[in-house]
């Protein structure tokens, strides 16, 4: 186990010590012990970048060696982009978080332990080199998140919020499974670097497209795409640390780090990035134009980041295209991918400031809803500050990051009009027009959500608390943020080189031997179409915006209901609830009779279907002994007895025909060479018969409950059935002896190893004495049974009725 | 004889699952004590009926004998559904006694109307 493991466990081990902590150190705010281990780590994962920039570290860890299943991780240029966001953003919620939760309000221990239970989860995901570690880990953020979600579990819409969560992620990790446990069946082995190594081969496989979409449910899901996208508004219930740290920087990624992860492998076929090209886009309109239409901040932020991980999606889609050219000086479709990595990183940087801005706001005046906010301009100065930055970052605005990504994503769009590949030169220039449209939209929102909360009037009187400007502690985190936003956007290229290049080369790995590959992003290239597209964008959003009150009604009202698709989630659900519970309460009547109806309908068609499909139906009456008419008559003297019980009215009748018929059948075993049997028979059926008028005589006649015996009815259908399968078995059975009977040694040896001349005695209590003994025991505990039943009496009524 | 024999266990077996399904508590008891018998013919039967001598050693000299595991494993089988017979009986016996009715309808799994 090496020290990048122990990096990896270290925030769970930290998680198992955190209620400890939280007991003995009650002053103290738990997130100050908790600040350092994400920190650690992320000073740790910054020591990767020099040997990221060369190539990976990769340590294994034993686990399950006999099934090829090893704790391998490995950093690359990919997954430490993805390490890094996790710590540094950790961090940032971290301290956050310790000034927005109260101490004594609320359960930190909970909290933290969460907390970091997720950031090990989400440390493995991306680390994990093992398929079956990487769904661990998966599933792990899964129920942690899940467990987030659900932080104020007295309010119903979180509970409601994290189930939803739950049961679409859980959905979708499964599916994911089922792929990688295909491509583990392709290649037999479960570690990604040597299936991506056999890309090629394994591209043919009638499991790879199978493989390739499981994978991508799994990806879209987690990462909120159209029509999984509609746990994410819902999982807004947590609280805003959270939604800020899973809900927009980190977890909702994991579908990003999944698909930029496989791209080497499925980027071969056309449906990988058709598939990804056009659910991005979806998302991307459908997360930027639902952002629109709703109130609260968080509402707003959560759709925006539907979005914003849509866009980033499609850039992967496109990207794909990449690993179809082999000269990169005219593969311009590199740009997508590092457009999708840098943009992945702004929006991290962008949104969880942003979600820290709402928190702030939430805090200081007790609501997120803009209808109620406006004019806070003055009041909080720093934050609008921060909440200006974010806002025009996610608009694409100069001179922030978010505007360097979008002409980036506009430039991609464009070459794909020109991309001679699976018909991308026609059918492009609708992703093109989509995209457009997205960022129109995502202007708008963004507009919205800085002018309505900070210009305008003041509305004290519609506010809980009074509002004034945040402590330093809450403003630190979004402000270290913001401050990003803003680097980044100037000096893009200080992280291109250590960051963004080693994560590109991991996605297409041609370029990883290309030492003149190198990315450039430039803050000013001219003017190029994207540039115009950019203005185009700004002068629409504009007019949307000043338009905003006049077709918001429209798109609230009219368009999406039919189109919306939480409603049909809510639906679905209480249609499985209720179509289950009415399933049950169909078949499982609670009668008796129900279940023996089931049963023997099985018997029937299972024994009768099997003995005609098998061809086993043998009738032949070969070798039949030789009927006498003492045979005739006793048979004749049961099928009496048979009719009459069947259609006696009284009780009396039927006993004494049940007698007749076993005294019946004792003669037959005197025939059929069985005295023992005769003998035993005769008794049993004495006592019996003692005991059945014994107990007939407590109880009623047959009562009138009984339907009169009709000839076409299922108890009639079925008594049939079942007689004719019973017969057809025994006369197919009959002649069929495929070796010997064994009992020519019991007839050999009876009397020289056991000393007895009674093969059936001997066989009773010495050759086969267990049966015996467990037979007594079974009458032991018949009587003993019965000797409770009568005397036991836990309830009182008997006992009341006796007194009376 | 085995042609007979099944015929006639297959109305044994017709005739027991009919009073197996009935709605009276005694009758479905009935039912299983002809359903026991019928299976215990069944397996006398598939052993072999009337091939050889009774399976008692010197009482003839005789050359085959009958199959004397089915014997064996009947005669376990009577008993066993002798102490299971009584058992029920004697349960009939206490449900009558505590639900005042002998009917399987009133024995009903669970209340789904109370829900």
């Amino acid at each position: 186990m090496s020290l990048l493991h122990l990096a990896i466990i270290l925030p769970f081990v930290v998680a198992i010590i955190i209620p400890i902590i939280y007991k003995w150190t009650k002053k103290i705010h738990t997130g100050w012990l908790v600040l350092p281990v994400p920190i650690i780590l992320f000073i740790y994962f910054l020591s990767f970048i020099p040997k990221t920039m060369n190539g990976s570290t990769v340590e294994t860890f034993q686990w399950i060696p006999r099934y090829g299943i090893n704790f391998t991780v490995v950093v690359d240029g990919l997954s430490l982009l993805f390490a890094l966001l996790i710590t540094g953003i950790g961090s940032l919620v971290v301290f956050y978080s310790i000034y927005y939760l109260g101490k004594n309000k609320e359960r930190l221990n909970n909290f933290y332990a969460f907390l970091m239970i997720f950031m090990t989860a989400m440390l493995g995901v991306v680390l994990s080199d093992n398929l079956i570690v990487l769904y661990l880990f998966w599933e792990l953020t899964s129920i942690s998140s899940f467990l987030l979600i659900g932080y104020w579990y007295h309010r119903e819409r979180s509970r409601y919020g994290a189930r939803k969560s739950m049961m679409i992620t859980v959905f979708g990790g499964l599916m994911m499974l089922g792929g990688f446990i295909m491509l583990h069946i392709m290649t037999d082995s479960f570690s990604i670097r040597e299936i991506l190594a056999a890309s090629e081969a394994i591209s043919q496989n009638a499991l790879f497209i199978p493989a390739m979409i499981l994978i991508l449910l799994g990806a879209f899901t987690k990462s909120a795409q159209v029509p999984f996208h509609i746990w994410l508004p819902d999982a807004m219930e947590a609280p805003t640390p959270v939604s800020a740290y899973l809900h927009s920087a980190t977890m909702v990624k994991a579908g990003i780090y999944v698909v930029a992860r496989f791209t080497p492998l499925f980027a071969l076929s056309p449906i990988w990035f058709w598939t990804i090209a056009i659910v991005g886009t979806t998302t991307l309109l459908w997360g930027s134009i639902n952002a629109t239409k709703k109130n609260d901040l968080k509402a707003i932020l959560a759709y925006s980041t539907i979005s914003q991980l849509g866009l980033i999606m499609t850039l992967l889609g496109i990207g794909a295209a990449s690993l179809h050219f082999d000269n990169l000086s005219d593969d311009i479709y590199v740009l997508a991918i590092v457009a999708a990595v840098f943009h992945l990183f702004n929006h991290a940087t962008f949104k969880g400031s942003l979600f820290m801005m709402v928190g702030i706001i939430d805090h200081e005046t007790g609501t997120r809803d803009i209808r109620r906010l406006g004019g806070l301009m003055r009041i909080m100065p720093i934050t609008a500050t921060i909440a200006f930055i974010g806002t025009f970052a996610m608009a694409g605005l100069p001179p922030f990051n978010g505007f360097l990504s979008k002409e980036m994503f506009l430039e991609s769009l464009l070459n794909l009009t020109k991309l001679n590949l699976w018909n991308a030169d026609t059918w492009g220039i609708l992703l093109l027009i989509v995209g457009f449209i997205a960022s129109v939209f995502t202007f708008t929102y963004s507009m919205i959500i800085f002018f309505k909360t900070f210009t305008g009037k003041q509305k004290a009187y519609l506010l809980p608390k009074k509002p004034h400007e945040a402590p330093f502690g809450l403003l630190l985190s979004p402000a270290i943020l913001a401050f990003l936003v803003l680097f980044i956007g100037i000096f893009p290229n200080v992280i291109a080189a250590p960051i963004l290049e080693p994560a590109v080369k991991s996605i297409v790995p041609s370029l990883a031997t290309n030492a003149d590959f190198h990315i450039h992003i430039g803050l000013w290239h001219g003017i190029t179409p994207a540039l115009l597209m950019t203005v185009g964008i700004v002068i629409l959003g504009t007019i949307l915006y000043k338009t905003h009150r006049f077709w918001k009604p429209f798109i609230t009202t009219r368009v999406p209901k039919k189109l919306r698709i939480g409603k049909s989630y809510d639906k679905g659900m209480s249609y499985l609830e209720q179509g289950s519970y009415r399933f049950t309460m169909t078949v499982m009547t609670g009668w008796l009779r129900t279940y023996l109806n089931y049963m023997l309908f099985a018997f029937i068609v299972l024994v009768l279907g099997s003995l005609i499909l098998t061809d086993s139906l043998n009738l032949k009456f070969e070798n039949l002994t030789s009927v006498t008419l003492v045979d005739f008559v006793l048979a004749a003297v049961i099928l009496v007895t048979l009719i009459g019980i069947v259609f006696s009215k009284s009780r009396i009748t039927s006993i004494i025909l049940l007698g007749a018929m076993g005294y019946t059948i004792s003669i037959f075993f005197v025939i059929a060479r069985a005295p023992d049997l005769a003998l035993t028979q005769l008794i049993i059926e004495t006592i019996s018969v003692v005991l059945y008028l014994l107990v007939f005589y407590h109880l009623p006649q047959f009562s009138n409950i009984e339907e009169k015996p009709r000839f076409f009815s299922v108890k009639t259908f079925l008594s049939i059935g079942i007689g004719i399968t019973i017969t057809l078995v025994a006369l197919s059975a009959y002649d069929t002896t495929f070796y010997d009977s064994i009992s020519q040694y019991y007839i050999d040896n009876t009397y020289k190893e056991a000393a007895g001349k009674n093969i059936v005695n001997v066989i009773l209590v010495d050759f086969r004495g267990f049966d015996t003994l467990f037979e007594t025991t079974v009458l032991a505990i018949a009587s003993i049974g019965i000797f409770t039943m009568i005397k036991l009496r836990l309830t009182k009524r008997r006992d009341k009725n006796e007194n009376q | 004889m085995e042609l007979l024999m099944s015929i006639l266990i297959g109305l044994m077996f017709a005739a027991a699952v009919y009073l197996i399904l009935s709605k009276s508590l005694l009758r479905i008891i009935i039912g299983t004590a002809i359903l026991s018998h019928g299976v215990n013919l069944l397996v006398l039967t598939m052993g072999g009926i009337k091939r050889g001598n009774v399976p008692i050693l010197g009482l003839k000299v005789t050359a085959s004998y009958n199959d004397p595991i089915p014997q064996a494993l009947i005669l376990t089988a009577i008993v066993i559904s002798f102490g299971v017979t009584a058992f029920f009986l004697v349960l009939a016996y206490r449900a009558y006694q505590e639900l005042d009715s002998e009917s399987v309808s009133k024995t009903r799994g669970h209340e789904a109307d109370d829900e």
